[in-house]
Parts: C-alpha cells; sequence; structure tokens
C-alpha cells in the first residue's frame, strides 16, 4: 500500500520542475514541453486522488480529458509557433516585440 | 514490492524532467521528455489505470512528441541557434521552482493521510461505462473541441503565399496566351 503523500510530492515535484522550464528556456518550443509536463503532474494528482475514493471512476475521467485539452493545445500551438517563425524567422519568443513602444 | 517501484519509477521520473531543463539540444529534450512521460505511463500502471497507462504512451509519446520533433527538425534548431539566459534568470528560474515545490510540500505536510486502494480496475469497460453513461455531454464537447483545434491549426499553419509556378507551366500559358492574342488578331 502505497500512501497518498508520495504521489502528491511526486507531483508537486514535476510541476515545479515544469515551471522551471517555462521560465528558464528561451524556445517557445521548449516553454510548450514545461506546459506538458505541468498538464501530467496535474493528471497524476487526478488519478492518485481517484484511487483513494475508489467508489467512482470520476478522477480517470478528467484525466482523459486533460489528455485530450493537452493535445489540443499542442497542435494550435505549434501552428502558432511555426507561423510566427514564417514571419518574424525566429522562435524565440522575447525577439518577437512589435507591438512594444520604442 | 510496489513501494520500491514506486521510487525507482519516481527516480527515473525526476531525473528525466530535470534533464529536460539542462539539456541544451531541443531534440535531446523531447527524448528525455518522452522517458518521463513513460514513466509516469508505468506509475499509472502501478495505480491499477490500464486504459489511461494505455492512452498516455499513445497519445502523449506517440504523437504528441512526434509533433514537437517534426516541428523542431522543421524550423531547424539546434544548440546553435539557442542563446542561453543569463545566470542570473537561471538562479531566478531554480529559485521560482524550488520555492514552490517547498510551498506544495509544507502544504502537504497537515493533510491527513489516506491509504490508496488498487482494487478497483481503470479498465476500458469500466471507464466507458462511465463515459458514455454520466460524462456523455463532455463527450461530445470534447468532440467539437477536437474539431475546432483541428481545423485552427490547419487554417494557421496553410502558407498564405500563392506557390509560383513552375517555369515549364508558366512557359505553356505564355504559349496559350500568345494563341489567344493570335486568334484574336484574326
Amino acid at each position: 500500500m502505497i500512501p497518498i503523500e508520495n504521489y502528491l510530492v511526486l507531483s508537486a515535484t514535476l510541476f515545479s520542475i515544469g515551471l522551471m522550464i517555462v521560465v528558464i528556456k528561451r524556445n517557445a518550443i521548449a516553454v510548450l514541453l514545461g506546459l506538458e509536463l505541468m498538464l501530467n503532474a496535474a493528471n497524476i494528482n487526478l488519478v492518485a486522488f481517484n484511487l483513494a475514493h475508489p467508489e467512482r471512476l470520476d478522477g480517470q475521467m478528467f484525466a482523459v480529458f486533460v489528455i485530450i485539452v493537452a493535445a489540443c493545445e499542442a497542435a494550435v500551438g505549434l501552428a502558432i509557433i511555426l507561423q510566427a517563425y514564417r514571419v518574424f524567422h525566429t522562435a524565440v519568443p522575447d525577439s518577437i516585440s512589435t507591438l512594444k513602444e520604442s | 514490492m510496489t513501494l520500491y517501484a514506486f521510487y525507482f519509477l519516481s527516480f527515473l521520473a525526476v531525473m528525466g524532467a530535470l534533464m529536460v531543463v539542462f539539456s541544451r539540444n531541443p531534440v535531446t529534450s523531447v527524448i528525455f521528455l518522452v522517458m518521463t512521460f513513460f514513466t509516469i505511463a508505468c506509475h499509472y500502471m502501478l495505480l491499477n489505470a490500464q486504459f489511461l497507462a494505455a492512452v498516455h504512451v499513445i497519445v502523449y509519446a506517440g504523437a504528441i512528441m512526434v509533433l514537437f520533433l517534426y516541428v523542431i527538425m522543421l524550423l531547424n534548431l539546434n544548440e546553435a541557434v539557442e542563446k542561453q539566459k543569463t545566470l542570473l534568470l537561471k538562479v531566478a528560474a531554480i529559485v521560482t521552482g524550488g520555492l514552490f515545490m517547498i510551498v506544495l510540500s509544507a502544504a502537504l505536510r497537515t493533510a491527513e493521510t489516506s491509504y490508496i486502494d488498487t482494487s478497483v480496475v481503470g479498465s476500458a469497460r469500466n471507464l466507458g461505462k462511465v463515459l458514455l453513461n454520466e460524462y456523455l455531454l463532455p463527450f461530445e464537447a470534447v468532440s467539437l473541441l477536437l474539431l475546432a483545434a483541428m481545423t485552427g491549426a490547419i487554417m494557421l499553419a496553410r502558407s498564405r503565399k500563392r506557390i509560383k509556378p513552375a517555369p515549364n507551366v508558366v512557359g505553356m500559358t505564355h504559349e496559350r496566351e500568345q494563341t489567344k492574342t493570335v486568334v484574336h488578331e484574326q
């Protein structure tokens, strides 16, 4: 029997590393990778909570929906990055600053 | 036994995620993220959520990560292209992530302990029953969302420029125009 805290700590660790990736990486694609990792950390939490109250399967259903939304987000996000690369010739969000004054 | 498996898989997952942070080549980070996703799928197997584990491997490792790899190779990103951030920003990122983890773990210390009951099997049969009975409306809404995302991705990624015709085609149209003018003159 595994106590639920272990899963929660694992999920918190993975979520923090995902946040670190989002902050530290310059590439828009690497930032999306960090977002995917954070969504997965949340998914581990959902499944663990589901099994702590095992009379219903709601947590796992939520995890399935999260996976679907993550797939949509990755597809649309990558399409936007491709289009931005076509216009600005870079995939680094810091150097796309047309709307910035000066 | 399962506890040891849990610790081993957690170690692998965290190491893979850290390697995503520290590898400079984007392709290597994607490969390490795939490793992390496989260990997370193994965690789902430990939690007796078999359908979710299969979906996770197919959708994440099979589809989304391959999409990322395609885009990275399409944009030709590599180590030379990626400039690193300054040391100050790196320290700031590590402090951000570390503080967030400390806060989350401190919040968990006072939580009441409950043990995980793996007697319920998250098989495709059980999940399908729940999905098509109680979650029918979200299921349909998700199909609309997938359709919208697919259309949006195609619209966004489509090239706006007109494709220039190949030289021989240009010649043919030119000849055709000439014959047209000839006919007109006649």
